[in-house]
């Protein structure tokens, strides 16, 4: 597979709409982040030695066999770094600072590893829906078999050492995207995001650390990495994802028993428009999107979760620019948006 | 007595410090001494002298330098810890111990990994797990005269040490 294809596609492994729960669970997550002994970490490497990190795990990714690419980031424009951020595959920060920087990715874009991220290595493993276990044992398969050539700074009292204190030990960071329309809409959703952090779960936006919850899409995922196992915080994952769903589910049934004219019109409404807009800005395409998400999970609308998946990205400023082939006016973008997404529901039959 | 920082030299070089009324002690062998900065201090008694005039004096200046250290490997210094929230290389971990614990406890509730072990090292690190955990039972033990748990104990841990080769 070429590596342009991962860029043309809005399609990833988290994007198939199946797996459990996939009424609430986008997509699950679990990411070990690593480094090399004997090398300061990436902020503190010379453009030369940070190279000879990149070689290192090269050579180690080299274990996995065909069916993987391998690219410099400083190789790409700002443009297809934006698209492999709005597929989660490369951090925003990456997208950033370039330099020395590189991801290697599976043709399904189901495992893939940022180098010289704040970490030499950051494993990530995707599932779309709830399959917190499974993504785990995906990721950590992959770790095995990185660490047959790879030596890791580890200390038996402190686990896997990590730039920042805050990922040392396992290095685990599991994260579950859920969809929570109905608990915005019953505004059961502050009362939510208040008891998470206490549970000792990070509550972020789409697109992690510091970004807004557009769409109504929210990644929980477990704040300690030092002193559990990792088992242990896939468990604990698991556990507060599948209250959340019950509560989830349980603000949909409200919405059902107690509003459902009103919540019917708003899904139709939201399907008119995409449907028949000629401008859209990405902030309406989001929660336009959401509203039409929510009737698909609510058995209102026969479009297929796949298809809601792709059309967010395809709405996404990179994907975008990219899809167009150059930097777009502000007009220009919303009438680009609104034709993709109007041409996708076309495909579907709708 | 074997070394604190490597736990497979002997401890050779034994330092006590008072740190704001706390007295800490620390063993080591040659090498981690010459790496964690503390033997520098014992055998070049220029810097000795200096640090002493530094703390005698109260001199500003003096007294930050000599309490600001750097990691050995990389140079780093905690002040820029303060400032990005990232460390410079896996050893500022050992260096930087006394900061960082209370810190980790903060944020993780706990100083100790029990995750995953690295595969390939997995067999030693398990050992010094083991072993650690039996010299402090063998060490209860003595306290609480109970010989024949004792002697067991000890035959355990030379069975394990004999393992390791």
């Amino acid at each position: 597979m070429q590596f342009g294809e991962h860029l043309a596609s809005p399609r990833s492994a988290w994007t198939s709409g199946r797996g459990e729960m996939a009424d609430v669970v986008v997509s699950s997550r679990a990411r070990l982040a690593r480094n090399l002994e004997g090398f300061a970490f990436p902020d503190r490497l010379t453009p030369e030695i940070a190279q000879q990190v990149l070689g290192r795990v090269q050579g180690a990714v080299q274990a996995f066999g065909s069916g993987w690419s391998f690219v410099q980031l400083s190789g790409l424009s700002a443009v297809d770094r934006q698209v492999l951020v709005e597929k989660h595959l490369i951090s925003p920060q990456q997208m950033q600072s370039p330099q020395q920087a590189a991801l290697a990715v599976r043709d399904d874009e189901a495992l893939s590893l940022m180098v010289n991220e704040e970490d030499h290595l950051r494993l990530q493993a995707f599932r779309p829906g709830l399959a917190v276990r499974e993504t785990l044992d995906d990721a950590l398969q992959a770790d095995d078999r990185l660490e047959a050539t790879l030596d890791y700074a580890f200390t038996p009292e402190l686990g896997y050492l990590t730039a920042c204190p805050t990922n040392v030990g396992t290095g685990l960071r599991i994260s579950v995207m859920l969809h929570l329309g109905g608990l915005v809409r019953t505004r059961g959703i502050a009362q939510l995001l208040q008891v998470l952090p206490k549970l000792g779960l990070a509550v972020r936006g789409l697109y992690g650390e510091g970004t807004e919850a557009a769409g109504d899409l929210f990644q929980i995922s477990n704040q300690i990495t030092l002193g559990q196992t990792e088992e242990e915080v896939a468990a604990g994952i698991e556990r507060a994802a599948q209250q959340i769903i019950d509560q989830e589910r349980a603000a949909r049934r409200m919405l059902k028993e107690q509003a459902l004219e009103q919540t019917q019109d708003r899904v139709q409404r939201a399907l008119g428009v995409l449907r028949y807009a000629q401008l859209l800005s990405g902030e309406e395409a989001m929660q336009l999107l959401s509203e039409l998400r929510l009737g698909v999970e609510m058995g209102m609308l026969q479009v297929s979760p796949e298809a809601v998946n792709e059309l967010l990205v395809t709405a996404l400023p990179g994907f975008l620019t990219r899809t167009m082939g150059h930097e777009l006016q502000t007009l220009e973008e919303r009438a680009a948006r609104a034709r993709l997404i109007r041409e996708r529901l076309q495909k579907e039959g709708i | 007595m074997q070394c604190q920082s490597c736990g497979l030299r002997p401890a050779t070089v034994h330092v006590t410090r008072i740190v704001q009324g706390h007295v800490e002690q620390a063993h080591l062998c040659t090498q981690c001494a010459q790496e964690t900065g503390e033997i520098e201090m014992l055998t070049n008694p220029g810097a000795l002298l200096q640090s002493l005039l530094a703390n005698f004096a109260g001199h500003g200046q003096a007294l930050q330098t000599e309490t600001e250290t750097h990691c050995p490997s990389c140079g780093f210094r905690f002040s820029e810890f303060r400032e990005t929230g990232r460390l410079g290389c896996p050893s500022c971990y050992a260096h930087f111990r006394d900061e960082l614990e209370p810190m980790l406890r903060r944020l993780h509730g706990t100083t100790e990994h029990r995750g995953k072990l690295p595969l390939r090292r997995a067999g030693t690190f398990q050992r010094d797990r083991s072993l650690q955990l039996l010299r402090r039972d063998l060490q209860q033990a003595v306290a609480r005269e109970e010989y024949e748990r004792a002697a067991q104990l000890r035959d355990e841990i030379k069975k394990l040490e004999a393992e390791g080769g």
